[in-house]
């Protein structure tokens, strides 16, 4: 039941982001470009899924458990440090560069060429190197 | 209600000229698309929510996938994953969908994806995590997170394109 879930959880999340246009480095790029011609798109898509996303919260608090009896998720962490804030930033930086982040990016892989697929094997990498250098510094400490 | 009896009505309620002028709004600035996207991506991050009791952030799923997290949600992360990919794929066997193009060249795509990597695994989210799920439980944590990686997404767009472009 739980994978149930997860999958169609999944398969409604990755066709929002491609009817969305979040998938769409052309559009997304057009959200940032305030200085030219800009495209407001992103701003319904945002709107749009908060608009589901606050009443789901509100829903959760009022449950003990999840629908397939696993726990709900606890309280938010509220720590503001520099990873957080240096990690968002050189994310943000990716992001204008290339117009991807990370879930749309799976999306597009199945609508676009090499480039995208040069995106995705990157952004893996990324994604595992902060533990991997972790992970080296505690084994020589 | 045919085409034309549904236009002459429209015609005598309405000024033409202003419902054609909101259907332009909605048609070029994709109000339509990205309204229905987002009612969809927040329904599917709702129903991974109150369904598993997990989180839909994208990066740390495509990390604890990667990274064979065995703890007993690897295998909804997959499904997950596969989910989030194929469907897609079926949709656009039936509604169609267009080819995409990227901004760059894969050289430069791949710097993206690498700072894209780099940076959420730090901030531990990106913008399904803290934008969608963060911002709508209102975490002061996810505000700071959206509003720095927009501000530079933005800073950026503006220097690739107004500064090295021009």
């Amino acid at each position: 039941m739980r994978l149930l879930v997860s999958a169609l959880a999944g398969a409604l999340f990755g066709i929002g982001l491609l009817i969305s246009g979040m998938a769409d480095p052309s559009i997304v790029l057009g959200f940032f470009d305030v200085a030219g011609t800009w495209n407001p798109q992103l701003a319904f898509v945002i709107g749009g899924a908060l608009a589901v996303m606050v009443p789901a919260w509100r829903l959760a608090r009022m449950r003990r458990e999840a629908w397939t009896g696993g726990p709900l998720p606890g309280p938010a962490s509220t720590i503001i440090d520099t990873k957080l804030l240096g990690g968002s930033a050189l994310f943000g930086v990716g992001w204008g560069l290339s117009g991807l982040c990370p879930a749309p990016s799976l999306v597009a892989l199945g609508f676009g060429g090499a480039p995208f697929w040069a995106f995705a094997a990157a952004m893996c990498v990324g994604l595992l190197l902060p533990r991997l250098i972790a992970s080296r510094r505690s084994a020589t400490a | 209600m045919t085409a034309t009896t549904l236009d002459a009505h429209l015609a005598k309620r309405y000024e033409p000229a202003l419902v054609l002028a909101c259907l332009e709004i909605v048609l070029d600035f994709g109000v339509a698309g990205g309204l229905a996207g987002g009612l969809l991506i927040g329904t599917g991050a709702g129903l991974l929510l109150i369904g598993n009791g997990r989180i839909a952030g994208a990066s740390g799923i495509v990390r604890d996938f990667l990274g064979f997290a065995f703890d007993g949600a690897w295998l909804e992360r997959a499904v997950f994953l596969a989910g989030l990919i194929l469907a897609p794929l079926a949709y656009a066997s039936i509604a169609g969908a267009p080819m995409l193009e990227a901004p760059f060249s894969a050289p430069v795509m791949a710097l993206g994806g690498l700072l894209v990597g780099v940076g959420v695994a730090y901030a531990n989210g990106c913008t399904s995590g803290h934008g969608v799920c963060g911002l709508s439980r209102f975490s002061t944590r996810s505000l700071a997170a959206t509003v720095t990686f927009m501000a530079t997404a933005a800073a950026t767009v503006f220097l690739v394109r107004h500064v090295v472009g021009a």
